[in-house]
């Protein structure tokens, strides 16, 4: 399947993501942030067919209103990151005005479908270049405040004693997760980002006692998982998408079982 | 040299003064109970102290130098202990995580830095227990281990804030017994806040009592007395002593137990209760 061109891109544009998606999935399930992160997923939509409408690039639209929206979710604090009834308003609104944007674009169909539920064939040349940019300098700041994170994560109030910037790091993190968002919505599309950010980290979270450890199984099964789709798409022409949320549901299950299993 | 040090200190949270004008002084090397009802500033005042709530007037000082924030030369357990009780991870690298857990950049987790944490672990006999997932511990030995963190970086004044909540007796009496040796051992002052005055009545050398916006500090004899907490509350309270225990009723309550049954209750945050429950 590797002498077309198309696969080649997708395998390195759903490898990009998913190696970010699963590190960034780690921390997000480890703060119980994972339904922000769902949310930001359809402020992207909203913010893709937007930029639609109006003539712009959809992943330009994607990446910014995430992004912002992630910012902005941190600033006003751990307390609203954490609050169902909010994100979910906040959730259906993005979801409804996307719809409206959707209406008001003549050639929706394709293009909605595409954003919901991804489209990994797709990808092209300079979009993958994007996504490949965008994962690396994620990374590093990931990488960079890690530290501050993981402590914030497990133990607000003590990590606030020891004169850690909560606030910021809150932020600092929801503007990453938005970016790990935008990319992983290009892969298995908005709807789905669950499927490649939480999945592969709550089993990761299941399998190891580590936070080394975890963090790179977290971004290993997230690889496995988004290649293992595209090639059983490819075999079977069943919808990537779909492979991919079935091999996550399946790993997810099975770290649940290996749980009970172990204590 | 002084550990803690209040000077008319007012600190004033949501518009209701839960500290006016209060003074007191903790000595270097000494083990204090904080008590007080619910709402009488026993968390408020450690957040002080770590410069985490501003005073609105007065002063404080800690180690004969004004509050800062972030300072290391404070070990803080807080209350609420965070999300660290569901989690699978190993005690080992939640430890850790707060040893490291106040840089930005690309620390590593170097020979030094594992040296802390196992001197850490070692004077609350705990690197046993840090091999173990935090999830499977029994709660005494979680307290245990949190409890470690407040070494790090070895500081000279620890405030716990309620270790002994929700513990069994027998656990209640392994966390005193270990901050007493952490006094004897290291030398450093410690503030220990309970809502029971009977589990800490042994070890501490001396009770700060707090209530009505005010504080007393000083030996428990003279200290938990009716006169002495009647006029700290503005209320009639009697302290009725059986050998070594002490009951504290105002009326015909059990003000500690009275306290201890609103905490069963699930309110973390006790500054948002109304008045001192006397």
């Amino acid at each position: 399947m590797f002498e077309y061109d198309f696969m080649r891109t997708a395998f390195a544009a759903s490898g990009v993501a998913a190696i970010l998606a699963g590190t960034v999935g780690f921390f997000l399930v480890l703060r119980g942030q994972t339904f922000a992160g769902h949310a930001l997923s359809h402020v992207g939509f909203t913010g893709a067919t937007g930029a639609a409408l109006f003539g712009l690039s959809p992943l330009a639209g994607l990446v910014g209103f995430t992004f912002v929206a992630g910012i902005g979710m941190g600033l006003f604090g751990e307390k609203l990151a954490e609050r169902d009834v909010a994100i979910g308003m906040m959730l259906s609104l993005a979801l409804g005005l996307g719809l409206l944007f959707l209406h008001f674009y003549t050639s929706a169909a394709t293009q909605a479908t595409a954003l919901l539920f991804g489209n990994v064939l797709g990808v092209d040349d300079s979009a993958l270049i994007s996504l490949v940019v965008m994962a690396a300098v994620s990374l590093a700041a990931l990488a960079f405040i890690a530290r501050p994170l993981i402590f914030a994560s497990l133990q607000a109030e003590l990590a606030e004693a020891r004169g850690v910037p909560l606030r910021f790091v809150s932020a600092a993190f929801l503007g990453i997760v938005a970016i790990a968002v935008a990319e992983c919505a290009q892969i298995v599309g908005v709807l789905l980002v669950f499927t490649l950010m939480v999945g592969p980290a709550a089993a990761a979270q299941n399998f190891s006692r580590r936070l080394r450890g975890g963090v790179a199984l977290a971004a290993g099964l997230a690889l496995a998982e988004a290649w293992g789709g595209l090639t059983l798409a490819f075999y079977s022409d069943w919808p990537t998408s779909f492979w991919i949320t079935a091999l996550s549901g399946l790993v997810y299950f099975a770290s649940l079982g290996a749980r009970k299993l172990t204590g | 040299m002084s550990a803690l040090r209040f000077e008319d200190a007012t600190i004033r949270l949501g518009g209701r003064d839960i500290l006016s004008a209060a003074s007191f002084v903790v000595e270097d090397g000494e083990f204090v109970g904080v008590l007080g009802a619910n709402g009488s500033g026993k968390t408020t005042l450690m957040r002080a102290a770590l410069g985490l709530t501003p005073v609105a007037s007065g002063a404080i000082s800690v180690l004969d130098r004004p509050v800062a924030r972030g300072n290391s030369s404070i070990g803080y357990m807080p209350q609420n202990r965070g999300a660290v009780g569901g989690q699978r991870l190993t005690g080992y690298d939640i430890v850790a995580s707060a040893a490291i857990g106040a840089r930005f950049g690309f620390a590593r987790l170097d020979k030094a830095r594992r040296r802390e944490i196992d001197w850490a672990l070692d004077h609350v006999e705990a690197r046993d227990l840090a091999r173990r997932s935090i999830g499977e511990l029994s709660g005494g030995e979680r307290q245990r281990l949190l409890l470690s963190q407040a070494l790090l970086g070895r500081p000279r004044l620890l405030l716990l804030d309620e270790p002994l909540i929700s513990l069994d007796p027998a656990f209640q009496k392994g966390v005193v017994d270990i901050a007493r040796r952490l006094r004897d051992e290291l030398r450093i002052a410690i503030l220990f806040s309970a809502h029971e005055l009977n589990p800490l009545v042994n070890a501490i050398d001396r009770v700060l009592y707090l209530g009505g916006g005010g504080a007393v500090i000083g030996a428990v004899d003279e200290v938990v007395t009716g006169p002495v907490l009647s006029r700290l509350y503005g209320a009639e309270i009697e302290v009725v002593r059986i050998k070594d225990r002490f009951f504290v009723m105002a009326g015909d309550v059990d003000v500690e137990r009275d306290a201890h049954r609103h905490e069963g209750g699930g309110h973390a945050h006790f500054h948002q209760h109304g008045g001192a429950h006397v």
